[in-house]
């Protein structure tokens, strides 16, 4: 297998059970105990209510396609062989917006408000990034 | 105290600026920030009459040390000092900290100063080591003109956009850079070349792209009455005001309009009047989607309006609102807002040549970014 060589993520105290969840297949964000709030990207506090009170709760990974685009300038030299590539902004169905790709469909069936489910690419033996791909691709028993 | 207190007590009494397409002929790594805002701080002194000794107060934006541009441009003992970060959306913030400080009495006389090397420090805006993120980067995500891209693709799917609006607003912002001397770019632009350019990020193309170039501009704000005794005719602030849109991206789902309706309904109300009195625009184009959301967010046309709005001439000499009269960030310069303002100023002056706005008396300037700012300016 040739190195990865893109840009990974870096987890720090507060992100880790989110890079840690990914690895076992399931996203989870975080949940405000107090509140309610679910958000994303990861911080200390409900920003909602400010309560320490939270629990990382596991979601069902689909959403929908906020909006989406084509890299054609390479700002990253690990992406060259991939240009255009797609880069999506899906809405999850409890609320965060999250920045990702699309897998398992052509970059010219990309659509506004296509359903998508979670995929989860493990790029290398620590990491897994949370991708997406049309909802319903799941093979019976994957 | 109430914020129509503030309204014409301030004034921008001078502008000045580098060379903008001289610059761009040729990279040189001898300049900086600091050399390119002395230069316009220079410009700006004499442009106003005013004497070194006069300047109390600086604000700075882009300029790493304000210690050592204070030392460059011999400014001794402020009594306000401050730096702002480099970012665009810091320009109209410095003019507003400037009239604040001197409707307040706690400064006199501030020089507002900004230097850009950009272009001849190589600057990509996107691979910097320190823009990878845990969220963005491992998908390749990066750079405020994907977040535009995104924020365009989905305005064009809610309301029908298209691309060919964004050329007319390009080939429109060309042809105000064809009349302007000082301008990067300034050969016309004609639709077919638009629609052939490169994409940077589908849906944007390169000429939706504000340009990398080097240069500085300096403001000088003073009270009305002191800017009375200037050099030229003071420019009054009417109004300013500014509300920030802080989410985790640099696209916002609203498209920034919330943050947008809450300068607007301020500066429209400290001012007096509202869109259809604005005589000339400078709206912030670090792309060119950023203008279109911001007409619609000002309420100069209804949402999703904006491309059909801007045709016709609406937006050029002789229209009902010429918008970006310099050639803006994609065909002037790319200072951040900054040659916005001078260019804001020179109109209010009469002191625009070819590309001059007949009868101009009010012109607005509006930045929508992460920090949303206006300002109304007349003459």
């Amino acid at each position: 297998m040739t190195q990865y060589t893109k840009p990974l993520p870096t987890p720090d105290d507060f992100d880790k059970p989110y890079w840690t969840a990914l690895k076992k297949h399931e996203l989870r964000m975080q949940k405000c105990v107090d509140c309610g709030e679910i958000w994303f990207p990861p911080t200390p506090v409900c920003p909602a209510c400010l309560s320490h009170n939270h629990e990382w709760i596991k979601l069902s990974g689909k959403g929908k396609i906020w909006s989406w685009v084509f890299f054609h300038q390479l700002y990253f030299p690990s992406f060259s062989d991939e240009i255009p590539y797609n880069v999506v902004a899906v809405k999850l169905d409890e609320g965060p917006l999250m920045t990702s790709n699309m897998v398992e469909c052509k970059n010219e069936d990309i659509r506004c408000d296509m359903r998508v489910e979670v995929f989860f690419d493990d790029v290398t033996d620590l990491v897994t990034l949370p991708k997406f791909r049309p909802d319903g691709s799941a093979k019976p028993g994957s | 105290m109430k914020l129509r207190d503030i309204r014409d007590k301030t004034a921008i009494a001078g502008v000045g600026n580098t060379p903008f397409g001289a610059l761009y002929k040729k990279r040189d790594p001898r300049r900086n920030a600091y050399t390119l805002g002395l230069e316009a701080f220079e410009n700006a002194l004499e442009d106003s009459g005013l004497r070194k000794e006069d300047i109390d107060g600086v604000i700075m934006s882009r300029i790493p040390s304000y210690s050592k541009m204070c030392v460059m441009a011999g400014i001794k003992n402020p009594r306000l000092t401050n730096v702002l970060e480099a970012e665009g959306r810091m320009s109209g913030i410095a003019l507003q900290y400037a009239a604040m400080a001197v409707y307040t009495g706690m400064a006199n006389v501030v020089a507002c100063i900004y230097g850009n090397d950009g272009w001849s420090a190589g600057a990509t805006y996107g691979s910097e080591p320190q823009m990878i993120d845990s969220y963005n980067s491992p998908f390749g995500m990066t750079s405020p003109g994907a977040s535009l891209a995104l924020m365009w693709q989905r305005h064009m799917h809610e309301y029908g956009t298209t691309a060919e609006d964004l050329g007319v607003l390009a080939i429109s912002q060309r042809k105000f850079a064809s009349m302007n001397l000082n301008a990067v770019m300034r050969t016309p632009l004609t639709m077919d070349q638009y629609m052939k350019s490169r994409y940077i990020c589908y849906p944007l193309r390169i000429y939706d792209y504000c340009l990398i170039n080097d240069g500085g501009v300096c403001l000088i704000v003073t009270s009305a009455e002191r800017a009375k005794d200037c050099k030229k005719r003071p420019v009054y602030i009417m109004a300013t005001g500014q509300a920030a849109n802080h989410t985790p991206y640099y696209h916002a789902p609203d498209y920034g309009w919330n943050a947008m309706k809450l300068v607007a309904d301020q500066v429209y109300t400290m001012a007096g009047v509202g869109p259809g009195e604005i005589d000339c625009a400078q709206i912030y184009d670090n792309f060119l989607p950023t203008v279109m959301l911001s007409l619609e967010g000002y309420g100069f046309c209804p949402k999703g309006e904006s491309g059909r709005w801007i045709r016709g001439g609406r937006i050029e000499l002789g229209g009902e609102l010429p918008v970006n009269t310099s050639g803006g960030h994609c065909s002037e310069s790319y200072m951040q807002g900054w040659a916005l303002h001078a260019e804001a100023v020179r109109q209010l002056r009469g002191e625009c040549g070819d590309r001059q706005v007949k009868d101009c008396e009010i012109v607005q300037y509006i930045c929508s970014s992460p920090i949303c700012s206006s300002h109304i300016l007349r003459r």
